[in-house]
């Protein structure tokens, strides 16, 4: 199966990329309809097991030790068969 | 004294720090990051600046793995004495030896100049030929340098005298680089035995390159 890992700064912790990205999305016209912008990353695993529980688990445990910074970062896990 | 200077794949600054505590009389080795020791006599481990695996992932996420780190780990468990230069200080912090994080430059630009820096405490072996509020102009190189904490960590960091240094202008006020928690410039543990920086002391050796004021840094750790 595949996991879909989403990872961005968490609220409260400046995000400089997102407030440029944002700025910029204002200067070429799109102020009205844009609220907010939070840049982020994702990164795509594939897995060898089909097991949801385990597959969840384990990902977890990568986040934890080394795909996010958990001091700065939320991660977010999608499982997909 | 017997300094150990770790190398990792992108690390480009090992040569410079070697170079730095040979001038001060110490005792250098490089250390390759698949080495799964550092030498039993190391008094000293610096990890130095560069850019480690390519900074891919987050700078420092990916070197905080590798096999020589175990051991510096335990060193500075022990209480040995770590000193993170630039990218080295993203490692330390990635390795959570120590507190907070280094998030992208507030401008989003990478930031390479001489820059003034405030000491706020010395009483600790780096910057014990330091005084309190004394400027030094050292150089700074880095993309990922704007520290953070949470409000608790701060909290923390100045009851226990934590924060080494912060970024002013030439009369010691503060001033904003990179958009860093307070200026925060440089931190250490708690037991004060592991230290990081932003900036580069080891650049700042001699007159003929802008500034020697890095000189009484490193000297701490000669004390």
């Amino acid at each position: 199966m595949k996991a879909i890992v989403n990872i961005s700064l968490k609220q409260g912790v400046l995000d400089s990329q997102g407030k440029a990205t944002h700025h910029t999305l204002d200067t070429i016209g799109f102020k009205e309809i844009v609220k907010d912008v939070r840049v982020g990353k994702q990164i795509i695993l594939q897995l060898n097991t089909e097991d949801e529980v385990q597959a969840k688990a384990e990902v977890t445990k990568m986040c934890e030790q080394l795909l996010a910074n958990t001091v700065i970062e939320d991660y977010e896990i999608i499982l997909e068969k | 004294m017997n300094v150990a200077v770790l190398q990792f794949p992108g690390t480009n600054c090992e040569y410079d720090t070697k170079y730095a505590f040979e001038m001060l009389g110490a005792k250098v080795s490089i250390c390759w990051h698949q080495d799964h020791s550092i030498p039993s006599d190391t008094d000293l481990v610096v990890l130095p600046g560069g850019f480690s695996y390519g900074d891919y992932l987050r700078s420092g996420a990916l070197a905080k793995f590798a096999p020589v780190m175990n051991d510096v780990k335990k060193f500075a468990q022990k209480g040995g004495k770590v000193l993170g230069i630039c990218n080295g200080f993203q490692i330390l912090v990635e390795t959570g030896l120590l507190p907070g994080a280094l998030k992208r430059n507030d401008n989003l630009h990478f930031i390479s100049k001489f820059h003034h820096l405030k000491v706020v405490n010395n009483d600790n072996t780096f910057l014990s030929k330091c005084n309190v509020g004394e400027v030094l102009n050292i150089p700074v190189a880095h993309h990922d340098g704007n520290y953070y904490i949470d409000e608790a960590g701060l909290k923390e960091l100045h009851d226990n005298g934590q924060i080494l240094l912060q970024y002013c202008d030439k009369d010691g006020n503060n001033q904003v680089l990179n958009g860093s928690v307070e200026q925060i410039a440089g931190v250490c543990n708690k037991e004060k035995n592991v230290f990081g920086l932003m900036p580069h002391p080891e650049r700042a050796m001699e007159e003929l390159l802008g500034c020697d004021d890095g000189v009484k840094m490193l000297q701490g750790f000669f004390s």
